[in-house]
């Protein structure tokens, strides 16, 4: 275990907290999605919370963060409020994005959250501008940028990559390897499949981390973070991670076989995480089940408050296509 | 290298002192692209500017425009001020997917959290004979998509003051230079400091047609309006000047008052930006009219290098005057 991750009782305590967030608020869109109140695309992160919320250990408030569009469980661990988030996947006035964003763009100003981007790897060079804005005014922040293991198909990964090396921009690259781009294996689509070995090609340090496992992922992010702001230029981080459900809801999955998923199931990062905690004695028996309560009654209460919400009026459809000042 | 105010200047040297203006007067304002730095600009824009201001603030890139324009959007969300040179219009289609899914969308994708106050310059346009991968007019293609502002200074006056203009803009502003006008020298008044980013402007009063046109078009216009007036024929020059949002007030009033229009626009003519404001004056001042909408466009086919070939690929001044004249003195 990395001595960099403080595994003291609050913090385990968070980490399962942070994941089982996550996992219940998406439980929860499930529901709403059937019953339409969520409409278009719902990309789930079922199987890949151990990433978002490891790597955001390693961030400060002053650090920025670029999302993909499977971002609820990115959003939730930045510290995006549950209520917004909702409230915006419900279309209303109160989300984060008053309503025009939906589940595949969330942008949280206030917590530098520069929002899912659902053209794959289209991401990758906006952070690289938010980290090179960062390195021109010397704030030491650092900026972390998500993206799936498809991202590295696209020409916007290597271009992004070479420059972040290049201008040694103080950016965490953080791959978040499912091992399919909607219905593409990824022995199928790329040439080497080892991704990690990949940043060797552009002089970048690169880890690749079982991101199954939450401790790990947040050891590796420490490390690659401390890095950054340290002035050794961007890190790249792989993680390697299963997504339990179908690529979005209208995916009948036959491109893998039910054999496959249920051999990716007893790795599933909440579980083995507090199987882990209660074995270790890190969590004192029925602790676990207090959190979930906890989390639970969170969720409850962002239900209630996001389906308060209000339509934006139609009246306000082209406000915002161009700004009149540039937001503070 | 002190800016020459009173003295003549050409169109390159008024887009230079441009974006010095905007590098002196604004901290946080960068320049970022290919061959800006060491080369001095592809069309010699930038030209001693590196020496200047330094390789921050001048940023040679790899030829990564799809990558350095992205840059370019993320820093401007982060607080920065940049100015992107790609160098020419054909590149940006590298680039297509990071100004308008990024550029155009973010501001409102994100209910107005987020601002993107980039600039970004590149050369556009035929005549150079440099064949089909450098000399399309894709303006419109930009002028299309809401959230950006589109400007096309069609005068040395305008390369001198648009860029500063622009980059007070809180939103993507693209400028678009034309090749032939780099060399183009003019006079500008001393006591100018500014232009505005919004209007049109009557370049040449007329009474009987109005000639609307833009970039290097507005030039070809204006010869074809001396043509016209060899023939008493008394043409209307309007420069659009911003081809997002459009300046339907100033167009409108023009073709109310010559009762008559001939668009001139460089790009192929199917579903051009010609089609759009031809469009608009049917629907705003159909009855006003004295003859139906006429336009003279780029032929539909890729630049041909020959010259012969890309001169008749273009709008040429005896057409525009051929044109107008059949709506003013039809057969």
């Amino acid at each position: 275990m990395n001595p960099k991750v403080r595994l003291d009782h609050a913090h385990v305590r968070h980490l399962l907290r942070e994941m089982l967030r996550i996992r219940q608020f998406e439980a929860k869109c499930v529901e709403l999605y059937q019953a339409q109140k969520i409409l278009g695309f719902l990309h789930l992160y079922d199987g890949e919370e151990a990433v978002s919320v490891g790597v955001m250990q390693a961030l400060e408030p002053t650090d920025a963060v670029v999302a993909t569009y499977r971002e609820h469980g990115q959003a939730l661990a930045r510290g995006v409020p549950m209520a917004a988030l909702l409230a915006e996947m419900l279309g209303f006035q109160q989300g984060s994005c008053r309503g025009r964003g939906g589940s595949m763009h969330i942008f949280d100003r206030a917590r530098r959250f520069h929002g899912g981007n659902a053209i794959v790897g289209g991401g990758l060079p906006l952070a690289a501008g938010v980290a090179l804005a960062d390195q021109m005014q010397a704030s030491g922040a650092v900026t972390a940028c998500f993206f799936g293991e498809g991202a590295v198909d696209e020409g916007a990964f290597h271009e992004t990559m070479n420059l972040a090396a290049l201008w040694r921009l103080p950016l965490l690259f953080v791959c978040e390897n499912n091992r399919y781009s909607m219905g593409m294996a990824l022995e199928r689509a790329e040439s080497e499949i080892d991704i990690a070995r990949k940043a060797a090609a552009y002089r970048m340090a690169a880890s690749a981390v079982d991101g199954m496992d939450v401790v790990a992922v947040e050891a590796a992010a420490r490390t690659a973070t401390a890095a950054i702001r340290a002035g050794d230029g961007p890190q790249f981080l792989e993680c390697r991670t299963y997504r339990f459900r179908a690529h979005s809801m209208f995916d009948p999955q036959q491109y893998r076989s039910r054999e496959e998923i249920d051999a990716w199931r007893p790795r599933d990062p909440i579980h083995r995480f507090q199987t882990w905690l209660e074995e270790s004695h890190l969590l004192s028996a029925g602790e676990p089940e207090a959190v979930a309560a906890e989390v639970a009654a969170e969720l409850a209460a962002a239900v209630i408050a996001a389906e308060a919400g209000t339509p934006e009026p139609v009246a306000e459809l082209a406000r915002f296509v161009t700004m009149t000042e540039i937001p503070q | 290298m002190t800016a020459p105010s009173t003295t003549a200047m050409t169109y390159r040297e008024a887009c230079k002192q441009g974006i010095r203006d905007a590098l002196l007067s604004e901290p946080r304002c960068f320049m970022m692209g290919e061959d800006i730095g060491r080369y001095g600009g592809c069309y010699a824009v930038s030209k001693g500017l590196l020496d200047e201001f330094g390789e921050v603030r001048i940023r040679d890139t790899p030829l990564s425009e799809n990558g350095f324009t992205g840059i370019g959007i993320g820093a401007a969300m982060a607080g920065l001020r940049p100015i992107v040179e790609i160098m020419t219009i054909n590149f940006s289609l590298l680039a297509l997917d990071q100004i308008v899914n990024n550029a155009a969308t973010i501001p409102h994708m994100s209910g107005g959290q987020f601002a993107v106050p980039l600039v970004i310059r590149m050369a556009t346009g035929g005549g150079r004979r440099v064949a089909a991968q450098h000399s399309h007019s894709l303006e419109g293609w930009y002028a299309h998509v809401p959230g950006l502002r589109v400007l096309a200074p069609a005068t040395v006056e305008d390369a001198r003051f648009m860029l500063p203009a622009a980059l007070k803009d809180p939103n993507p502003v693209l400028i678009f230079e034309h090749v032939m006008l780099y060399n183009v020298e003019a006079t500008l008044d001393p006591g100018l400091r500014e232009v505005d980013i919004d209007h049109a402007r009557i370049r040449r009063p007329g009474t009987d047609v109005s000639l609307i046109a833009f970039g290097y078009g507005v030039t070809k216009a204006l010869a074809a309006a001396e043509l016209l007036a060899a023939d008493g024929i008394s043409a209307e020059v309007l420069d659009l000047r911003v081809l997002r949002p459009l300046d339907s007030e100033t167009i409108l009033a023009s073709v109310r008052r010559t009762r008559r229009c001939v668009m001139v626009d460089e790009a192929w003519r199917s579903g051009s930006l010609a089609a759009e404001i031809g469009m608009r004056i049917a629907e705003e001042a159909f009855f006003e009219l004295d003859a139906p909408p006429r336009r003279v466009c780029g032929a539909e086919v890729p630049m041909p290098y020959a010259p012969h070939l890309e001169d008749a690929a273009l709008p040429q001044p005896e057409g525009i005057a051929a044109a107008a004249r059949g709506l003013v003195r039809p057969a």
